[in-house]
């Protein structure tokens, strides 16, 4: 059926992929994200609030195809150009760390804000992900990809999230052998397509109808069993005894990275996997992600993607993650709703009013009743009630 | 929960042929899928399950993380969209090939070719890296009936002896793809559970080399 027959009875549904959050999700993502926004501030990470069009030109810099097709494109009727919703917030932070404030000292900043995407993938299938992450630009070296780590995990514990579970890559090692290798551009998409897949018999099959030198058919097929805990990179330092400096400088930058892993967040047991390059075609360096039991996808994901702001004027290293608020509050403790309300009597009383707004600047949540109105107390989330004893107001439990 | 292990499969010849792979890992289901309504079948190992689903649905179970890992036909690997899911293993079972098939002389002409197929991104892919548009028709089953009927010019379908193809006088014209079943693997139980999962497939790829040797 299509929508063109959609009848009046059903202009209630919202297009697929598409959500709303009633009063207890809504106030459980808002509080979430008033916690996230107050932990990133005590690190030192500053608010930045992005346009949710802009130019399509400008939103899609330093990525790949992908973020063009899950970008929603609409036309600006003032200038005829090309506009694009914004798919992914990174870019916008991006420009505005290359642009705007052009700092030459390391710059954190974070964001929150629903994304559009033409496709669900990934996180909650839906596709208006409420994205919120942090950015730290300006630096390159591993402290500045472990802090961001340590946020996240941070992050992930705010939420409630327990059991994580982070696995680490490099996009270096891949890029590397491909090079070294000699791959052409297209024969290095379609094997690192295969590769994001760990599908044996094809990788095989296209190192061969490559015809490149044995020794690297060798080397990129080791790829897809290097998954796995610490022990994974000594592998890889036998697999890739005879390849370049590239790959040797990603082991490296990898094994520097576990070891401050090991010492700043002891409770996590990082694990690699060297064949997962998530966001290949615009992160330069360590890719990571978050999994959580029971959870068949990716909750969180980050890493180093230096130089994304060159076009924007400074080219500086940077380093990020994101996560969906949406996800984590899907994820986290589902709190039975504690918030009670008290309901007031609507009178025209000084003292009233005056106990009313002293229990509302104490947190309280009060309510007046409104005469005439259907339904109990209870109905309108009141447990308790306001009434006048002795000329005084004092609160009543409710049933 | 860290060391469970729910394997899809799908009912009827993959279900037959993954049966020897995995009572050669020594996974071997406590009830017969022939006689049985159970949807989901304990083996004779207590973390091992497996779950019977169609065909079409195993990337689903999968990629979903509803199932660790699961037994699928290439043909509806390439036909499935989504990602997170990892395929590192091919089973060499319920060979066959993907076929583009029709009636002798079929029409080839310069008009736009009707295809009718199950199939139907392989199949728009295929035309389009040949540099032809065609016209694609979607249907569940019976596709030999389609040209026979002129609903379509040809079809794009599984051939494995040829035998349903030549009693309804068609006849395979090009080769598209060689199909066998793969085992694949949900990204995240992968990495949650690192261990089972990887010896699982460990176990099952010498399981199908012995079966070659």
């Amino acid at each position: 059926m299509t929508d063109t027959f959609r009848s009046r009875d059903e202009r209630w549904l919202l297009p697929e992929g598409i959500e709303e959050l009633l009063p207890d999700q809504a106030e459980r993502l808002e509080r979430l994200r008033r916690d996230l926004l107050d932990l990133f501030s005590s690190w030192g990470y500053r608010l930045v609030i992005t346009p949710i069009i802009e130019h399509l030109d400008s939103l899609l810099v330093g990525t790949g195809s992908d973020l063009e097709l899950q970008t929603f494109k609409l036309t600006d009727q003032v200038t005829g150009r090309s506009l694009g919703v914004r798919a992914d917030m990174t870019p916008q932070v991006a420009r505005i760390d290359a642009h705007r404030l052009k700092s030459a000292a390391p710059t954190r900043l974070c964001y929150v804000g629903p994304v559009l995407h033409t496709r669900p993938e990934g996180f909650a299938r839906t596709r208006s992900p409420y994205q919120v992450g942090a950015e730290l630009y300006g630096h390159g070296g591993i402290e500045s990809d472990v802090e961001i780590l340590q946020l996240m995990v941070e992050t992930l514990g705010v939420a409630g999230l327990r059991g994580l579970h982070l696995d680490f890559g490099h996009v270096g090692v891949f890029r590397g052998l491909a090079l070294e290798a000699g791959l052409k551009e297209d024969q290095e998409q379609e094997l690192f397509e295969a590769l994001q897949r760990k599908a044996r018999s094809e990788i095989t099959e296209l190192l061969r109808v490559f015809d490149i030198d044995t020794a690297y058919q060798d080397m990129l097929l080791a790829l897809i069993e290097l998954n796995g805990g610490g022990e994974v990179l000594n592998q890889a330092r036998e697999a890739f005894r005879d390849a370049g400096h590239t790959v040797h400088a990603a082991l490296d930058n990898l094994e520097n990275i576990a070891t401050l892993v090991d010492k700043r967040i002891p409770s996590i047991a990082p694990c690699f996997d060297l064949a997962e390059l998530r966001g290949y075609y615009y992160q330069t360096g360590v890719v990571f992600a978050a999994f959580v039991p029971g959870y068949g996808q990716e909750i969180a994901r980050g890493g180093r993607y230096d130089d994304i702001g060159k076009v924007f004027g400074t080219a500086r290293p940077a380093t990020g993650f994101s996560t969906d608020l949406e996800t984590l509050i899907l994820l986290g403790p589902q709190r039975a709703h504690e918030v009670r309300a008290i309901l007031a009597p609507n009178e025209d009383d000084a003292t009233l009013n005056e106990t009313v707004a002293k229990l509302r600047r104490q947190g309280e949540r009060v309510c007046y009743a409104l005469p005439g109105h259907s339904g109990s107390a209870q109905d309108m989330g009141c447990d308790r009630v306001l009434e006048r004893r002795d000329g005084r107001w004092i609160i009543n439990k409710l049933g | 929960m860290a060391d469970t292990l729910t394997i899809a499969v799908s009912k009827g010849r993959i279900f037959k042929d993954a049966l020897p792979l995995l009572a050669a890992t020594g996974v071997v289901p406590q009830d017969d899928p022939a006689t049985s309504r159970k949807l989901i079948l304990d083996t004779n190992v207590a973390a091992i399950k497996l779950v019977l689903i169609r065909a079409s649905d195993v990337p689903t179970y999968v990629a979903y993380g509803a199932a660790d890992v699961g037994i699928a036909g290439k043909d509806v690997l390439m036909e499935y969209e989504g990602n997170g899911i990892y395929e590192p293993l091919d089973l060499n079972i319920a060979r066959c090939r993907l076929m583009l098939a029709g009636p002798p002389r079929a029409r080839t002409a310069d008009t736009r070719l009707r295809i009718a197929t199950k199939y139907v991104h392989t199949t728009r892919r295929y035309f389009a890296e040949q540099g032809k548009q065609v016209e694609i028709i979607k249907l569940y089953g019976s596709m030999e009936l389609a040209p026979l009927v002129k609903l379509a010019d040809l079809i794009v379908d599984l051939v494995d002896t040829g035998n349903t193809l030549r009693a309804n006088g068609l006849e395979p014209l090009e080769h598209i793809a060689d199909i066998s079943s793969r085992l694949i693997v949900n990204k995240a139980s992968m990495k949650m559970k690192h261990g089972v999962v990887k010896s699982f497939v460990q176990r099952m790829g010498e399981a199908v080399q012995h079966g070659q040797a």
